[in-house]
């Protein structure tokens, strides 16, 4: 007889395999009682991003534990890769939560990953600290009580620009942002608030191009046939880099006000050096003009530690750590009930000053630096900048109240 | 006028990258039938390697012999792929090469990131050619035009090689049989890596020569890797023209719709490949596919059988101690099982089509993901309740794959394969896009088990008995006379159809099945997680299915269930190490060296020798898989 190996017997010699290995990696707990917080990121798919984060955290924590640590104990984030699939992320939470006993989870950079990971919060009832995914409905529309939010929103950030906008001349926008969830949040947001400053507005196009796969020349053509005064910006990445080198080539923005979305952040400005744009009014992180205070000893600190320059993402993985460390020591437990909580109205001093995490959505009122690009020393930079609070920039209550059913 | 021109050549311009590219595809493809997956990556390197090369050489003569090294050097690491690890395996069965190439994505993505770093790198512009010149009063870029003079010269050079020397006599013969080549006395492994070279070289200079206009980034490959695929299956397989006229149709009607149509840019690409293959099923310039060796390709897949009693009391027993998992206390590891026990599903859905089917599905996430999103709308819309959630989305991704697999049976092998990709594609930007119904990429959440299932020590048995039902189901399928039926239209079309059977409808009935019992599993998937994404229907979904239905084995029952296992145990451990891609990516190319007949096929082989010759080993003249029901002997028809 011929023997068949059978599909059962291999799945379950492999199941049986891994029960063994299991067992013996689960009797390691690294250091004795530290608190452990599950990182969760897309540590390969998006490296750019997720290392200075990492990094901010790592710069977070040799702080905190120097001095002591949190409730007398040692912090601890233990980091995992969700290969940027939000299935993955769900079950790595799981094994967070089961197996390494985490107090609660953060991470997480895009939008998906986030509301899956937020979802999962409140049905397995963990903790989740969304560091810096940038959709409004994490908080808002499916915003529910274990989930809370760091950085400063699409819409936030928006309505800061939307703000600068209504102080020009300019009447006819065009806008081009990435054709997926973000981009048109960030659009719907801009116009929103914009037209609320200034009814007699009038967007004159809308620009989609596919995610890191912009055909820059057809954009920047499609954009001057419709002769915006002004264009407002939401690409980033490898397709902003396109989209400025071919605007500039082909002179879309002479003359022209371009607003630009996070354009300003150190990942996005720095690859394009000396050919960053001139003159665009954009949200960033001009770490490198910081003179003195807060700013100045994280960025000094992060310098010395590294000896590369910070990111925004470094400043975000930074207070993140701060944040955790914050609840757990005003909740002084890492029992779930009473660390979320302490998260409610949560005050954080942090780099950039004291942050609040808002009871009314979980949202925290870090703000974002507004400004001019430039190109000094043949590196892009941000000039007449300023620091604007998050809080000034978010809804009325009663409008949160409308936008957010989990708090109703 | 003038912006209409500008706009053409716009259009124009940004084909030459696409059909540099695309070029060494559809040569690698038209000669070794390797579906190379690492194109993208060899683009990838090029921009890498010419980022780098213009850092050093100065100058405008700097700048174009960075380009022209860059095609030699990425050409040579093509030679080097070719050698070490698609050599070995061209004897495995058909397409089981792109399992290989696959692996060499994953090398080739962490070696990129450890050598020239995470930051994207913004291309030097081209010295000399930074400006613009007036057409009509429009802004042109000079680049542009450079590239668009370059790009016909290219093409009459490779024109020239193919069809004036002796190396393009070669590689046309080889394109149109392989073995008659062999039998000449062409050493077959030097064209091969011949071809290889230039393929590589190609994709190389495409890299370098998009810097001026782009960068490089560690997304490049998978970004360029759907739209040289169309190129390729527009112009047809292995046509040189046909790509350069696909690449230029393609780019032009991009340009168009980015003015006109704005929110098209995801969708249009495969909408005009879908509708070039339904009106010329072989691409614009491509010739009815000659690869169709009769029956099969390499060693005959033995007969099969249902499993002696041993082999039952074995997966009772194993059955037994799945669903005492629970018992060991590991939340987690029953969570991880849920996982495996779904992906096992869906490997076999496909593998069912594939194996018994010999119908290569490139798009098979769609019903997947298809079964996630239908159960995921009903929670999400109208409330349902999960039970008839989860009884309506399989019938929601059969109905999907009822109508994708009309479309694309008139087509057959690689054409087939890439039709079904594209409308898997199509199925998916419109979940991507239609973000009021589908939640476009934010995707839909909250979508969590009935009360009764919750736990996950209960959903965990809910999914041993429909995941393990819906294999074992498959199974029992590949025994039942319409398994008979369906495994004889693999294995000769024409004699299936001599004997009574209407080929065209019992493959579409399998699509159909296959399509549905993927769905069950994207409907598990879906209240496992409590959330969907289109993520779920993405080509890196399909290709992750392909993989492990090769790497288990194709022509084995369990093949499917087995890769899947075990690729997703590994997989779990492996990305907890650093550099996890660079290691899963060695894995896979060395077990695709090693177990060249899948890791079931192989095994089966390791244990027979250990045990001696098997009794009843088939010999490679006796008729095979044919069996008395459908079909006769598989002699040559030829």
């Amino acid at each position: 007889m011929m023997k068949r190996k059978n599909t059962r017997v291999a799945l379950a010699a492999a199941v049986g395999l891994t029960v063994t290995a299991l067992l013996g990696t689960a009797g390691s707990a690294l250091a004795a009682d530290a608190i452990k917080i599950g990182e969760i990121n897309h540590y390969k798919r998006m490296a750019a991003f997720a290392e200075p984060y990492k990094n901010g955290i790592e710069l977070a924590l040799s702080e905190i534990n120097e001095a002591g640590g949190v409730i007398g104990q040692p912090l601890e984030f233990i980091y995992r890769d969700d290969q940027g699939k939000p299935g993955e992320a769900i079950k790595i939470a799981e094994e967070l939560v089961n197996r390494e006993g985490v107090a609660m989870i953060t991470g997480s950079i895009l939008s998906n990953v986030g509301l899956a990971l937020s979802s999962f919060a409140a049905e397995k009832k963990v903790i989740y600290l969304a560091a810096e995914p940038l959709a409004d409905g994490l908080v808002w529309e499916k915003g529910n009580d274990y989930t809370f939010r760091l950085r400063s929103s699409t819409y936030m950030q928006a309505s800061m620009l939307a703000e600068e906008a209504a102080k020009s001349d300019a009447v006819r926008y065009a806008t081009i942002a990435p054709n997926y969830a973000y981009g048109k949040d960030a659009v719907a947001a801009f116009k929103k608030a914009l037209l609320a400053l200034k009814p007699d507005v009038e967007f004159v196009t809308e620009q989609w191009p596919g995610v890191f796969k912009i055909d820059a020349g057809a954009e920047v053509q499609a954009l001057e046939r419709a002769k915006p005064d002004a264009i407002y910006n939401v690409t980033f990445g490898s397709d902003v880099a396109k989209f400025v080198r071919e605007g500039t080539t082909r002179g879309l923005f002479d003359g022209r006000e371009v607003y630009g979305l996070l354009t300003g952040e150190p990942e996005y400005l720095e690859p394009l050096a000396d050919e960053a744009p001139e003159g665009w009014t954009v949200t960033g992180f001009p770490w490198y003009d910081f003179e003195e205070g807060a700013n100045k000893t994280f960025v000094d600190a992060y310098q010395a530690k590294f000896e590369e320059s910070p990111k925004l993402g470094s400043l975000v993985g930074y207070m993140t750590a701060q944040s955790i460390a914050a609840a757990i020591s005003r909740a002084e437990s890492v029992d779930t009930e009473k660390l979320r909580q302490a998260f409610l109205g949560l005050e954080v001093d942090t780099p950039v000053g004291r942050i609040t995490y808002r009871e009314q959505d979980h949202q925290s009122t870090m703000g974002a630096f507004v400004g001019k690009t430039t190109v000094r020393d043949g590196e892009g930079v941000m000039v007449d900048w300023s620091y604007r609070d998050g809080a000034n920039y978010l809804p009325s209550d009663e409008e949160v109240a409308r936008l957010r059913p989990a708090s109703q | 006028m003038g912006l209409f021109i500008a706009q053409l050549l716009t259009g124009l311009a940004n084909a030459a990258t696409l059909f540099l590219v695309a070029s060494g595809l559809s040569l690698i493809f038209g000669v070794t039938r390797i579906v190379n997956f690492a194109h993208g990556s060899f683009y990838m390197l090029g921009a890498f390697v010419g980022y780098s090369l213009m850092q050093v050489l100065p100058g405008a003569i700097g700048f174009w012999a960075s380009v022209l090294l860059t095609g030699l050097v990425v050409g040579l690491i093509g030679v080097i792929v070719e050698v070490l690890v698609l050599r070995p395996v061209y004897k495995a069965p058909e397409l089981f090469q792109l399992v290989a190439t696959f692996g060499v994505i994953l090398v080739i993505q962490d070696l990129a990131l450890m050598i020239w770093g995470a930051e994207d790198l913004l291309g030097p512009r081209a010295p000399g050619l930074k400006g613009v010149v007036r057409i009509m009063d429009e802004p042109v870029p000079l680049y542009d035009l450079a590239l668009i003079a370059i790009t016909p010269f290219v093409l009459f050079a490779l024109w020239y090689l193919i069809s004036r020397t002796r190396i393009g006599v070669l590689v046309r013969a080889a394109t149109q049989d392989r073995e008659m080549v062999a039998a000449l006395g062409v050493n077959q492994s030097w064209l091969f890596t011949g071809v290889f070279f230039l393929g590589a070289g190609l994709a190389g200079l495409g890299g370098a020569i998009q810097l001026p206009k782009g960068g490089a980034d560690l997304l490049m490959d998978f970004n360029i890797l759907a739209a040289i695929f169309v190129v390729v299956v527009i112009g047809g397989m292995g046509s040189l023209p046909g790509a350069y006229i696909a690449a230029v149709l393609i780019s032009v009607l991009n340009v168009f719709g980015v003015s006109y149509l704005p929110q098209s840019t995801l969708v249009l690409m495969y909408i005009v490949m879908a509708i070039v293959l339904t009106v010329r099923p072989y691409g614009l310039l491509g010739r009815e596919e000659v690869v169709g060796e009769h029956g099969q390709v390499g060693e005959p897949e033995r007969p099969i059988k249902p499993a002696g009693t041993k082999a039952r009391v074995m997966v009772a027993v194993m059955l037994m101690a799945l669903l005492a998992l629970p018992l060991a206390d590991s939340h987690f590891l029953v969570i991880l099982t849920t996982d495996i026990i779904i992906f096992c599903l869906f490997a076999a859905s496909l593998h069912f089509l594939l194996g018994l089917g010999g119908l290569v599905s490139f798009g098979h996430a769609a019903y997947f993901g298809g079964g996630a999103y239908a159960a995921g709308l009903l929670v999400v819309h109208v409330n349902a309740p999960m039970e008839l959630a989860f009884v309506l989305a399989p019938l929601g991704a059969g109905l999907a794959a009822f109508i994708i697999g009309w479309l694309c049976l008139r087509l057959t092998g690689v054409y087939f394969a890439m039709l079904t990709l594209a409308l898997a594609q199509l199925l998916w930007s419109l979940v991507f896009q239609w973000d009021e119904f589908t939640g476009g990429d934010d995707g839909l959440v909250d979508i969590w088990p009935a009360a009764w299932l919750s736990e996950a020590n209960s959903y965990f048995y809910f999914t041993v008995i429909v995941g393990v039902g819906g294999i074992l189901l498959l199974r029992h399928v590949a025994h039942s006379p319409f398994g008979y039926a369906l495994r004889a239209s693999r294995d000769s079309q024409r004699q299936a159809e001599a004997t009574g059977i209407n080929t065209k409808r019992i493959q579409w009935m399998a699509f159909t099945m296959a399509g549905a019992l993927a769905g069950v599993a994207g409907a598990l998937f879906v209240f496992s997680k409590g959330s969907v994404f289109p993520n779920e229907l993405e080509i890196t979904k399909s290709f992750d299915g392909l993989i492990v239905v090769f790497l288990g084995g194709v022509k084995t029952l369990s093949g499917g269930v087995v890769g899947a296992a075990s690729l997703e145990l590994v997989k779990d451990y492996l990305t907890r190490i650093e550099y996890w891609r660079l290691a899963l990516g060695l894995l896979i190319i060395v077990v695709v060296v090693l177990a060249p007949n899948g890791i079931v096929g192989s095994l089966r082989k390791a244990w027979e020798r250990l045990r001696g010759t098997p009794a009843d080993e088939p010999s490679t003249t006796a008729p095979v898989a044919l069996t008395s029901a459908s079909a006769g002997t598989q002699e040559s028809e030829r």
